[in-house]
């Protein structure tokens, strides 16, 4: 029997399920390593160089230099992986999030600051595929 | 004489309102309203500060990377220290543990058929820090000694709403069965509705948050059948957290036959960073 995943059904989220994991096992193993000083300088003086240590893809690798964070997670990468990225970018975590959605950090804030983003029409991905699949 | 659970703490525990407290921002308009929603509660621990905390929280890929991934982990070291994230380690006290009431609690939750996984060596993050950061201010040293207790809710599958809540019967047994007079806290973190990732991040669900907190209270038990599926969708991905808040909740007296608990403070506040702040405590 093949692994239930109801979450599938949720637009614009990845569930950090086995799958993804398998994917993304370097990718995330790479960003854990950012968690030592020393790494991240080394990772800001040669990114490219840095990457070729791990047995990350080519897309995988390509993904972080463009810091294409929705490409990231697509690829296998997990948002608490991720933000060591940005944490060695210097990024808070709503930055990070804003840059996934579409809008600018700005209009990100407002959005938060009036509430947030609305559940309604944005629970099943069937609502997403009604109004051409944006936000 | 033996030690028993006397409060259950829940509260949210996102990374900015730890970078808020240690920059000193916590006066700025954005997080006055947040911070002054936790000066009461401030005042509680202040007076009722407990022997020790257990205190649940989940790791962000930071003591656990993809290596091994327990579901449940109990520290039984006498010191944690406060990790680098990657931002470099918050400027707070470590962590001082309480290894013989931490042993004792793995023995007892083990031999009550949960398998929990016994740590001696783990920096803790903010999912751990920042709960403290909130009740307790930016003191030289954390009031208690704490007995760090994470829970995977970052790779599924992650545990069931019903297993933590059995979890928490579980170890409140084990502190009853703790031969020594001492006053114990439980603590339970993270949540509520929001998510980090992907074209959907920044959902908010009020509503869901608020019938949370009311069912929390008062029908911990019929909470606890909520399906993952329905925290994703309703409280956004990394809502998930909310399971954690089941653990305390069923350390409570009332799931062992006693009476209710007393809602001592009660708080709810959107936004911190991308994240909906709740926040509750209730006493035995």
């Amino acid at each position: 029997m093949a692994i239930d995943k109801p979450y599938l059904d949720v637009p614009g989220t990845t569930v950090f399920d086995a799958e993804q994991s398998r994917r993304g096992y370097w990718l995330n193993q790479f960003c854990m390593s950012l968690m030592k000083a020393e790494n991240r300088e080394r990772f800001k003086s040669d990114e490219a160089a840095y990457l070729d240590e791990w047995a990350m893809t080519p897309e995988q690798k390509q993904a972080v230099l463009d810091r294409d964070m929705n490409r990231m997670i697509s690829l296998g990468g997990n948002i608490y992986f991720l933000a060591k990225i940005g944490a060695t970018d210097g990024l808070s975590f709503q930055q990070m999030a804003a840059s996934m959605t579409g809008v600018s950090e700005e209009e990100y804030r407002d959005m938060m600051v009036a509430g947030g983003r609305s559940p309604d029409g944005n629970r099943y991905v069937s609502e997403w595929q009604d109004d051409g699949g944006a936000p | 004489m033996s030690a028993r659970i006397t409060a259950s703490v829940y509260t949210s525990h996102v990374p900015a309102i730890g970078a808020a407290l240690d920059l000193g921002k916590t006066d700025e308009p954005y997080w006055r309203p947040l911070f002054a929603g936790y000066e009461d509660s401030k005042a509680w621990l202040a007076d009722n500060t407990p022997d020790a905390i257990i205190l649940v929280y989940n790791d962000h890929a930071t003591a656990f990377s993809l290596e091994m991934i327990p579901t449940f982990a109990i520290g039984t070291a006498a010191t944690f220290d406060v990790a680098d994230e990657g931002w470099g380690p918050r400027p707070v006290p470590q962590v001082i543990g309480q290894p013989m009431l931490a042993s004792h609690i793995a023995q007892s939750v083990i031999q009550q058929d949960f398998d929990l996984t016994i740590v001696n060596e783990m920096d803790v993050d903010h999912g751990l820090t920042v709960p403290l950061s909130l009740m307790c201010g930016q003191p030289d040293a954390w009031p208690c000694p704490i007995i760090p207790f994470a829970v995977n809710v970052v790779h599924y599958p992650v545990p069931s709403g019903r297993r933590c809540l059995n979890l928490g019967q579980a170890i409140r047994a084990a502190v009853e069965s703790y031969d020594e007079d001492l006053n114990i806290q439980i603590w339970g973190t993270g949540g509520m509705s929001h998510q980090l990732q992907g074209p959907r991040a920044g959902l908010i669900n009020s509503d869901f948050d608020q019938a949370f907190l009311d069912d929390l209270i008062a029908s911990p038990s019929e909470l606890a059948d909520k399906p993952h599926v329905d925290y994703v969708r309703e409280a956004g991905s990394e809502g998930i957290e909310l399971v954690m808040w089941l653990i305390a909740r069923g350390a409570m007296a009332d799931l062992a036959g006693g009476r209710p608990p007393t809602v001592r403070h009660r708080f709810y506040h959107v936004p911190a960073s991308n994240t909906a702040v709740g926040h509750l405590i209730l006493e035995n």
